[in-house]
């Protein structure tokens, strides 16, 4: 173990943990708001194969980039329909996404199986990763991972310092108050878990584009379920996310970690890593009732319907 | 005009119709996606709805895959009524196959009577022991049930592809990650010569029927469905939630762990890594389709069944991708829970004339 060997370990942890993150920052947005969207893995699933074919059709990234987040908005976009004026259940509905996403992916990718695209390329930023170590860890990657990083700090800023942050809290905190005050709840929902559909889009792009990059039935494999957990690890707090995706990321590549031991463990019991941990980490920051009832978005899973309203 | 207008009580009648109406609309839909694959629309449907069903062989075969889809979905119909967000149906099949797969390989070619039962217990008690876990988590540690229970279904994938890779697999298997086939002690009764009716189609309709039995004339059953439809209330009259919990989880884990050992001692005869083409995430589609209803599950999953068989038949005879049937039943869940808007609202056609 030496310090190179921990700085490339770290460097693939933040390329394994960005699609949690992206994937995470758009849900919390969505959930600040009052709106749980469980239909993530399918969101992303739609967003790794409609990205791929765009880009494996024309050639261009950047536009199998879009193409993933235009799926991603629409896929939402038949979520927010179904539960802001449907009423459907949210818990169900984000099901539904998922079987849908899952299956429908599965079908518009069936000729495209097996074939391989360039991918993005990583870029270095002149002078930071010459950084001993740290440019290594954080200055070496792809675009996406930049817009990442550029992404976790807009949102914070954006959330916790602005009037749009404020009214989005309104909207999940109490949206009978906001809607007293001339907010309009269902436009800032919509948004919301339309802004939560175009960031699951970017996290199925990255999957399909940059981290392996093809398109392969299920690739994203519970990707989004993590991320759902993820949000709740980080008690909406979009800093956190940021630290949380990079844990899990690590703990996905824990066995690259443990070859630099010198371990030998089956790669299928290895596999089971991320997903252990994150039954950990449910158990752990929810045993505190009280903190978690505290800390949730109010509103959030609840109805809102302004025709109750006098 | 028409204006919409909420119900003062939620629609018997459309609870009963929003299925059917859900059902058409996807055909709709499917006719609509066949045009745009340039594949005869009529043609396309009748293979995916009416040739599973054209004869006796092929009833048989649906009914195979009957069998699991209903004994996921009367569990969960059940976790559902009591508000349990139960997902894990597909890793506690998958558990029951791992666990009964076991069991039947160390009985091997020994022709006693206890070789079935044990291996279908252990089944049973495997998923049992899957879904105990999230239930467990959430009933001490107040960890959300819908994500513990999905990161099951993934732990259980992999632990079965660690088994079929290790301890399990085939000595003999020329290094294919399967187990080696059962012996005859361990497989499940054929019922009709001829085709691959087995046993545990039986044990599904039973199912069915016993919970039906339990939610509708019992008390157990009673309090179920008051929690379901009141929790206050509920509360009020001195139910545990967490006895009804523990009963409708535990429930569920046994007839989903029941499914999965059906499955390997029944039409596949070894374990394999592809036990289950997701029948634990159709049922939950069953489930709702049924109304939460034991017997209501049984016409939703002989549905989903043949669209089942109608996607492999689809894939055969017109090269269309089997992934179209995973589609459909995501399309389904829409239109469903779109159509059951119309149990609380109603269409309102005013005059204005008059108004």
């Amino acid at each position: 173990m030496d310090a190179d060997f921990i700085a490339q370990i770290l460097f693939s942890a933040i390329k394994t943990g960005t699609p949690l993150l992206f994937i995470a920052l758009g849900e919390v947005i969505c959930e600040k708001s009052g709106v749980l969207n469980l239909g993530q893995e399918g969101m992303m699933l739609m967003g790794a194969v409609v990205g791929f074919l765009a880009a494996y059709s024309t050639g261009n990234m950047a536009f199998g980039v879009l193409a993933a987040m235009a799926m991603g908005c629409v896929m939402s976009l038949i979520f927010g329909v179904l539960v802001l004026h449907l009423g459907a259940n949210q818990v169900a509905t984000g099901l539904a996404l998922t079987i849908f996403g899952t299956g429908l992916s599965a079908f518009v990718g069936s000729d495209f199986v097996g074939k391989t695209i360039q991918g993005f390329n990583p870029i270095p930023i002149p002078y930071l990763s010459s950084i001993p170590y740290l440019g290594k860890i954080l200055f070496e990657h792809d675009l996406l991972v930049y817009l990442s990083f550029i992404m976790t700090v807009l949102i914070m800023y954006v959330a916790n310092k602005t009037r749009l942050g404020l009214t989005l809290k309104a909207v999940g905190e109490n949206p009978n108050a906001a809607n007293a005050i001339g907010i309009k709840v269902l436009r800032v929902r919509y948004l919301a878990i339309m802004f939560g559909g175009a960031m699951t889009g970017i996290a199925g792009a990255y999957m399909s584009l940059v981290y392996t990059p093809m398109w392969a039935e299920n690739m994203t494999a519970g990707r989004g379920w993590i991320a759902l957990a993820l949000v709740v690890f980080a008690s909406w707090r979009v800093g956190r996310i940021m630290l949380g995706a990079y844990l899990f990321g690590l703990a996905s590549i824990m066995h690259l970690v443990l070859q630099g031991f010198g371990w030998t463990i089956s790669t299928n019991l290895l596999a089971m890593l991320p997903y252990v941990a994150t039954v950990f980490v449910m158990v752990i920051i929810s045993a505190d009732k009280f903190k978690e009832k505290l800390l949730a978005p109010r509103s959030l899973g609840k109805p809102f319907d302004p025709r109750h309203m006098a | 005009m028409m204006r919409i207008q909420a119900r003062t009580q939620p629609s018997q009648l459309m609870t009963l119709v929003s299925p059917l109406l859900a059902i058409a609309l996807t055909l709709i839909f499917g006719c609509i996606l066949f045009s745009a694959l340039d594949k005869n629309p009529i043609e396309a449907l009748h293979v995916l709805l009416i040739a599973p069903l054209s004869d006796g062989y092929n009833v048989g075969e649906m009914l195979v895959k009957m069998c699991p889809l209903l004994l996921c979905a009367v569990g969960l119909s059940l976790c559902y009524r009591a508000n349990m967000w139960n997902i894990g149906a597909e890793g506690q099949l998958l558990a029951g196959a791992l666990g009964g797969s076991a069991v039947a390989l160390a009985f091997g070619d020994s022709t006693s009577a206890l070789a079935l039962p044990l291996t279908l217990l252990a089944g049973v008690a495997s998923g049992i022991a899957w879904s105990a876990v999230p239930t467990y988590l959430k009933l001490r540690f107040n960890s959300n049930l819908i994500l513990t229970t999905i990161m099951f279904n993934y732990i259980a994938f992999y632990l079965l592809v660690w088994a079929v890779n290790g301890p399990l697999r085939d000595p003999d298997g020329y290094g294919f990650p399967e187990s080696a086939m059962f012996s005859d002690q361990t497989m499940l009764p054929i019922l009709v010569a001829g085709t691959r009716i087995h046993l545990g189609i039986l044990l599904s309709l039973l199912s069915a029927v016993v919970a039906w039995f339990i939610l509708s004339k019992t008390h157990l059953g009673f309090q179920v469905r008051v929690f379901g439809s009141d929790e206050p209330a509920a509360t009020y009259a001195g139910f545990s939630s967490k006895k009804l919990s523990w009963f409708v989880m535990l429930l569920a884990g046994a007839l989903a762990g029941l499914a999965g050992v059906c499955e390997v001692t029944g039409p596949i005869g070894q374990l394999v890594p592809n036990v289950s083409p997701g029948y634990g995430y159709s049922a939950i589609i069953v489930a709702y389709l049924g109304r939460l209803h034991p017997l209501g599950a049984i016409i939703a999953a002989i549905f989903l069944a043949v669209l089942y068989m109608g996607g492999d038949l689809a894939q055969i005879q017109m090269n269309i991708p089997t992934a179209v049937v995973g589609m459909f039943q995501g399309v389904l869940l829409f239109f469903l829970l779109a159509c059951d808007f119309f149990i609380r609202n109603r269409l309102v056609f005013t005059h204005q004339a008059t108004a």
